[in-house]
């Protein structure tokens, strides 16, 4: 996959009837024009709203005093939008390597669950796996588990997962250049944009899914390792989270539990 | 100077590795259990849990103790909120509800 593939691909998410002829460009990726109007259908409202908060983390690395060009370096290295915020602190302070390595663990462990649905199995080949698992973040992750991504193809899914990483670098450069730039006061609540992402998935998610004992027991999970556990809340509550499910799932009828996976 | 770029960059490559690491190698644990019957009700109710608990938690970290900072931000959330389940335009929910809370924190903070 060429880099004027993959170029053409990103600007024709962008501006979908601007920049790129309509015919043909799915042929180019080797796709159907269908498949890739719906690939590009699913990713562009979650890969657009990358773009404020890849700019929010570009300024967040300027005003810590880093070298703007960190901000794409992380986007592009590191890949996991919550941590980068975190790591930008750290960094800026050289925090010992033990620190982010603790950091990193705590607030990534919750993509050891992604595993349990992610459609990894339809992804073909040893570098397509390794790619997908480096860039499988949140919002990755929201996309493939979607209903838009049923059936897609192995070169859907990395398409999908190649534009969500671009364009947060695109973002994050952006960032990095206009806080080089313009000695300006930070934009304040930028980094907002990620709270909004994660509410829309929320909805998104219940959509699909209309549960509201699992919606309610996820916030209880939240709210409660945010009141007890301010300092490791993400990890608590998902591990606590895990345990209403199991309990949930034990305290079932027991001839359902073959029958049914719901 | 160069000591901090090759400490920041060694910092990259620790939370890279470690965040690779937390991504690939639950497939190759998990991947034998994937038609368990728990594996498999933990996934079906694994996204909306996730969604949610992400949401509570990025609201955490906006908060400072400031009251007037905590309206703004369920004025925005509300607003993300209501726009989505109106409208089901995630891009226009998301930046709709990014630029009401920058505007209330920018002018009245």
């Amino acid at each position: 996959m060429s880099l004027r593939y993959w170029t053409l691909w990103l600007l024709d998410l962008m501006h979908p009837r601007r920049f790129v002829p309509d015919v043909g460009q799915g042929r180019l990726i080797g796709m159907s024009d269908h498949s890739f109007r719906a690939v590009a259908a699913a990713t562009a409202p979650i890969g657009l709203a990358f773009i404020p908060l890849g700019i929010a983390l570009g300024l967040l690395v300027v005003h810590a005093g880093l070298d703007w060009w960190w901000a794409p370096v992380f986007a592009a290295v590191i890949y996991a939008g919550s941590l980068e915020f975190l790591i930008v602190g750290l960094a800026a302070v050289g925090a010992p390597v033990a620190t982010v390595a603790l950091t990193t663990f705590i607030v990534n462990s919750r993509h050891a669950f992604y595993a349990l649905s992610f459609p990894l199995d339809r992804v073909k080949g040893a570098l397509g796996k390794a790619y997908s698992t480096y860039t499988l973040s949140d919002e990755a992750y929201a996309v493939a588990v979607g209903p838009a991504a049923a059936d897609w193809s192995s070169r859907a899914i990395l398409m999908m997962q190649a534009a969500l990483q671009g364009l947060w670098v695109i973002g994050a450069a952006t960032g990095g250049l206009i806080g080089a730039a313009l000695p300006i006061e930070r934009l304040r609540g930028l980094d907002f944009a990620l709270t909004a992402l994660f509410v829309v998935l929320a909805i998104d998610a219940y959509r699909q899914r209309p549960d509201r004992l699992t919606a309610l027991s996820a916030v209880a999970c939240a709210v409660i390792a945010w009141l007890l556990v301010p300092g490791q809340m993400l990890v608590c509550a998902f591990a606590g989270f895990t345990v209403v499910l199991l309990s949930r799932l034990a305290a079932r009828p027991r001839g359902n539990t073959r029958r049914d996976n719901v | 100077m160069s000591d901090s770029v090759g400490h920041t960059a060694l910092l990259v490559a620790v939370a890279a590795a470690i965040t690779w690491a937390l991504r690939a190698l639950p497939f190759a644990v998990l991947a034998p259990m994937r038609h368990s019957t728990v594996v498999r009700y933990l996934s079906t109710h694994m996204p909306l849990g996730v969604m949610t608990m992400l949401a509570v938690y990025t609201m955490h970290g906006q908060l400072d103790g400031n009251v007037r900072h905590l309206v703004w931000l369920v004025i925005a959330v509300a607003l993300t909120a209501a726009l989505h389940l109106a409208r089901r335009r995630a891009l226009v929910s998301i930046l709709a509800g990014t630029a009401t809370y920058v505007t209330l924190m920018s002018l009245w903070e």
